[in-house]
């Protein structure tokens, strides 16, 4: 494991609501991949059965908020200012992927994209875009 | 649009309540329904140190906010029509005012302003005391399905697309 991906790790493992998820890292260069493996407590529909499309939500916003920890090497976590969401299929119950694309980064805020799959990373089941604060006011540090 | 006579909202309450007792995520969020309204629900999300998004100011997580409002739209998309049928969720925007504050249970309302035959029209607003001082804004858009559901189980088999 290199030391990027302990850091990445151990940063996931401090966060409460990743471990509540059962989310967890894959890092390959700079390439952040999450993982959700599948648990029955993801589901939001029972008939079908489908994964909740805010679990899928809250992946893709964690991948974002990882990304950018992993890319700006801040020791704080990126706030979120606005995420927007695109359902493309409906979930099954199977482990979920996510990977998000950091489009820019300035100094305050950036600009992230990401998707989530499951058997086929051609055949996205949702997409995110979000604003991310990556600084605050005076962090010239 | 139905407009639930006082004597049948809590009729109404149990069963859409009951409904969001049977999604196993809603279930271990915690989240419950608190009163229903026409094409109106409102929603808590109770504190809980597991679902904290940053350790360091003990924050819940934005992920936490997403699920519980994309759940409470659903919820206000089912109470406008006069037959329930299936809904998905289309697309789901949130906008972040401030964060939530820490040890505070999360309220939220939700709005469906629009249903049509076959896409609905959410708002809904998060807050700890009053929607004039918010947390977060939704804005969501659901397909509303026709006749032809899917069965049940249909994920559990091959899928073709």
């Amino acid at each position: 494991m290199s030391q990027e991906q302990d850091r990445v790790t151990a940063a996931l493992a401090r966060v409460p609501y990743a471990k509540f998820l059962g989310v967890r890292a894959e890092l390959k260069g700079d390439e952040l991949t999450l993982v959700l493996p599948f648990a029955d407590h993801l589901i939001g529909n029972p008939m079908l059965p489908a994964l909740h499309g805010g679990v899928v939500g809250a992946l893709m916003e964690l991948a974002a908020i990882t990304q950018l920890a992993v890319s700006g090497k801040a020791e704080k976590f990126p706030k979120t200012i606005d995420i927007s969401i695109d359902y493309l299929r409906s979930g099954k119950p199977v482990d979920t992927y996510a990977r998000a694309r950091v489009v820019k980064i300035g100094r305050r805020i950036a600009n992230v994209q990401v998707e989530a799959w499951q058997g086929e990373r051609t055949q996205p089941i949702a997409a995110l875009h979000g604003h991310f604060l990556v600084a605050e006011e005076d962090s010239a540090a | 649009m139905t407009s639930p006579p006082p004597d049948q909202h809590d009729a109404i309450l149990e069963r859409v309540r009951m409904m969001m007792q049977f999604t196993p995520q809603g279930r271990a969020l915690g989240a419950e329904l608190v009163r229903v309204g026409p094409s109106r629900a409102w929603g808590k999300a109770p504190y809980r140190e597991e679902l904290v998004g940053d350790p360091e100011t003990g924050v819940i997580a934005g992920g936490v906010l997403t699920t519980f409002l994309d759940q409470i739209c659903g919820v206000a998309v089912i109470l406008s029509m006069q037959d329930p049928r299936p809904i998905a969720t289309l697309d789901l925007r949130i906008d972040y005012m401030r964060a939530a504050a820490p040890g505070r249970d999360i309220l939220a309302e939700a709005h469906c302003y629009k249903i049509g035959q076959t896409i609905a029209f959410v708002r809904a607003t998060a807050y700890e005391d009053t929607p004039e001082d918010p947390i977060a804004h939704a804005v969501a858009a659901f397909m509303v399905h026709s006749g032809a559901v899917r069965k049940f189980g249909a994920n559990l088999r091959e899928r073709k697309s």
